[in-house]
């Protein structure tokens, strides 16, 4: 929010000059033809990324040596907006003269930051920096082509935010190292979901296997489950020296794991109203709900049911008494 | 040459508008609710403007029109309101709109939504339309709302009101229409409509932003939208938009006047141009003409992503629209084209060209033109059309 959140204006304000003038003249837009490509003496490679139905692809030609492995001529082709095809376009210059191994190395960033006019203002506004993965990735698949390999390959770790290239293993160590639990929190601290915002969540540009609010859950239950285990160390209290409160979420978890599910498919439920030490006996009042109330079995089968488990689970001198 | 051709985005104002509302700025510039002779001097033609305003929608006078700031608020108010009234009060538990509404009634369903009422968002079909029958599925007696608008934006679809508006009647549930793209395109009388909420906007038929309007039926009133002195009736508090006013006014008497002239020559240069714009080889229409405002075409090039036509025409001094994912903030694709659902690789193609009694002939030729020269650099450089050698196996048909 603020001053800059509030009147907006065009993302083509925020394209750098380099990114426009290779939207209005793509310097290696083309093909490389088979003959083209043998009489240089080299192989052809045409690899395809993208599809038209997500909003960009793009298709990839390089003559490569093959004795050197060095990418002699590189073209593209692309569908997509501006940012999409100054970013091929740049991609596919950045592979000139290298070798394929080198050539897979060059990241998106490394895109990006080419297109710049001045090293620190991005030559794209945040939301875009996406059209330059889609140019990394067909790199990536003209390399397993020529090697005969699994694109995978290359990737050395899981990315979840392509855009900002932050690894799974990084995310997960910064949340936790940092107790993260907001996706504001993650973006500040590793620019993961800064840019087109796929990660963040289900329902953005692209879909992810995993999303920024997974890895938040994730380590929520982590917590949770230790906090569990903590409190749980509590319960080797004997049940008849808790404390009321005690007691009676005591007798809640057993219901909730053991009842409550049938009461509920049958049209009822249970309170629990009190629990009272009678001599010997704790008694426990419940009150059945819906349609348990009216039920013949509530008062035989069901109150066995009932009584059986916490004496199993809890103590054997429990009474369970309908009111 | 500078061409305006996204008329279902803004209008320019119509000069006439502008010299009616001119002497409320610097001569007449009293607040009507004063009792002084600098407020009695707006009265009468603010009242000519209302009495404009009333005619070009043939509201009877028992009938409220309240002016707002703009359509966005006015959908907000009539949902909010329903929400305020119907639903947090346990009276009802269900609206109904179309999945192709402006965002501020989307917004606002899903808001509503929110709050735990439920809400169905109707599909198009194909054509980019909404079959009446798919209301009589979904409606119920516990049904606050219905709010489908009278045309689409994107697609000109102009929807089938009448019937909707007549199952509404079956069940009892008050009927609202977005009809910002209606007004001044098509004929628009809220009385053989019967409908109960209407809400429009001045900028979209060549009248000053910031002034909407929200019609409202006699009998279905409204939770005040401002609280406070209670002007407009008491349904909108806040100090009169005097110039507002009497330029929605004089825009609607101009609209009302040029009706015609837009269903009928306006329609036939959009024809044509529509005509030509097909002659190009993989171009796609969705929505039949006759089912369309008359000034609107939507249409899709193959192989050319919308933000990168855009590009080219903006650089020949042509304003059009899409709805590709790649032109918007958030990267979100215009759902009409998602929606229609026909064909999946033209969904980021689409480009709007929105006509408006502005438009010339001169000016469509020459976007014709630079269309067809765009479409030629455009396709040249798209791997839609690019070479591939023999027994290559195309990777671009699936998802990434």
């Amino acid at each position: 929010m603020g001053f800059d959140s509030l009147i907006g204006g065009t993302i083509w304000d925020e394209y750098s000059q380099k990114v426009q003038d290779l939207m209005n003249n793509p310097k290696n837009m083309g093909e490389i033809t088979q003959e083209e490509a043998e009489a240089m003496g080299t192989k052809l490679i045409v690899a395809d990324f993208g599809a038209e139905s997500c909003g960009d692809a793009v298709r990839l030609y390089w003559a490569v040596d093959p004795k050197t492995d060095i990418i002699k001529e590189s073209k593209f082709k692309s569908f997509g907006c501006g940012t999409a095809i100054a970013s091929s376009d740049t991609m596919a210059e950045l592979c000139k003269g290298k070798t394929v191994d080198e050539a897979v190395k060059i990241t998106n960033i490394d895109v990006e930051k080419a297109m710049r006019d001045e090293p620190d203002t991005p030559a794209v506004p945040p939301q875009k920096m996406h059209c330059s993965v889609m140019a990394y990735d067909v790199i990536k698949k003209a390399a397993a082509q020529y090697k005969g390999v699994d694109m995978e390959s290359f990737e050395e770790e899981v990315i979840v935010c392509e855009c900002a290239r932050v690894s799974l293993s990084t995310l997960r160590e910064v949340i936790r190292l940092n107790d993260l639990t907001t996706v504001e929190q993650i973006t500040d601290y590793t620019k993961a979901g800064a840019f087109c915002k796929s990660c963040i969540r289900p329902g953005g540009h692209e879909e992810k296997d995993i999303y920024l609010v997974d890895l938040l859950e994730e380590y929520e239950k982590e917590k949770m489950a230790k906090a569990a285990d903590a409190s749980s160390a509590g319960a080797d209290v004997p049940f008849k020296d808790m404390t009321i409160v005690q007691k009676i979420k005591a007798v809640d978890k057993v219901i909730d794991d053991n009842i409550r599910q049938m009461l509920i498919m049958d049209g009822g439920d249970m309170e629990i109203l009190d629990i009272k030490e009678n001599g010997e006996n704790i008694d426990i009042y419940i009150r059945y709900l819906g349609a348990c109330s009216g039920c013949a079995s509530s008062s035989t089968g069901t109150l066995f049911a009932i009584e059986n488990i916490l004496k199993e689970k809890l103590d054997p001198n429990i009474r369970v008494l309908p009111i | 040459m500078r061409v305006y051709l996204d008329n279902n985005a803004t209008t320019i104002v119509d000069p006439h508008v502008f010299a009616e509302m001119e002497p409320y700025f610097v001569q007449k510039y009293g607040n009507p609710n004063s009792l002084h002779s600098f407020a009695s001097e707006t009265h009468p033609a603010l009242k000519t403007a209302m009495e404009k305003i009333y005619a070009g929608i043939h509201a009877p006078k028992e009938d409220s029109v309240v002016i707002t700031s703009c359509a966005t608020e006015s959908n907000n108010w009539v949902l909010k309101s329903i929400y305020f009234e119907q639903i947090l009060t346990g009276k009802k538990n269900h609206i109904v709109v179309s999945e192709v509404e402006h965002p501020s009634v989307i917004a606002t369903a899903r808001w509503i939504e929110s709050m735990g009422c439920k809400v169905t968002y109707l599909p198009i079909n194909h054509e980019g339309l909404i079959e009446p029958e798919k209301l009589r599925e979904v409606i119920t007696d516990k049904t606050a709302l219905v709010s489908i608008m009278w045309a689409n934006n994107e697609t000109g679809a102009i929807f089938p009101v009448y019937e909707i508006g007549e199952i509404c009647r079956e069940f009892d549930v008050p009927f609202h229409t977005d009809a910002v793209q209606a007004i001044g395109k098509i004929p628009v009388d809220v009385q053989a409509l019967n409908v109960d909420y209407m809400t429009f906007s001045a900028h979209k038929f060549h009248g000053p932003k910031g002034v909407g309007a929200l019609y409202i039926k006699k009998g279905r009133e409204l939770t005040p939208c401002f609280h406070g002195g209670s002007q407009m009736g008491g349904y909108r508090s806040g100090t009169l938009n005097v110039p507002g006013i009497v330029g929605m006014g004089k825009a609607m008497e101009a609209a009302v006047d040029a009706l015609d002239f837009e269903m009928h020559d306006i329609r036939e240069m959009r024809d044509d141009f529509e005509d030509e714009l097909l002659k190009i080889e993989d171009t796609f229409v969705v929505t039949p003409r006759e089912k369309r405002t008359p000034n609107t075409t939507l249409i899709s090039f193959r192989g050319i992503e919308g933000e990168a036509m855009l590009w080219d025409l903006n650089r020949a001094g042509i304003a059009a629209s899409t709805g590709s994912a790649c032109a918007s903030e958030d990267l979100e694709a215009n759902s009409v084209m998602e929606a229609i659902g026909a064909a999946e690789d033209l969904a980021h193609t689409a480009i709007r060209f929105s006509l408006s009694r502005y438009t010339t002939e001169e000016e469509l030729e020459y976007t014709l033109e630079v269309v067809k020269k765009a479409v030629e650099r455009l396709r040249g450089i798209s791997s839609s059309y690019a070479y591939a050698p023999e027994g290559h196996e195309s990777g671009l048909d699936a998802h990434h």
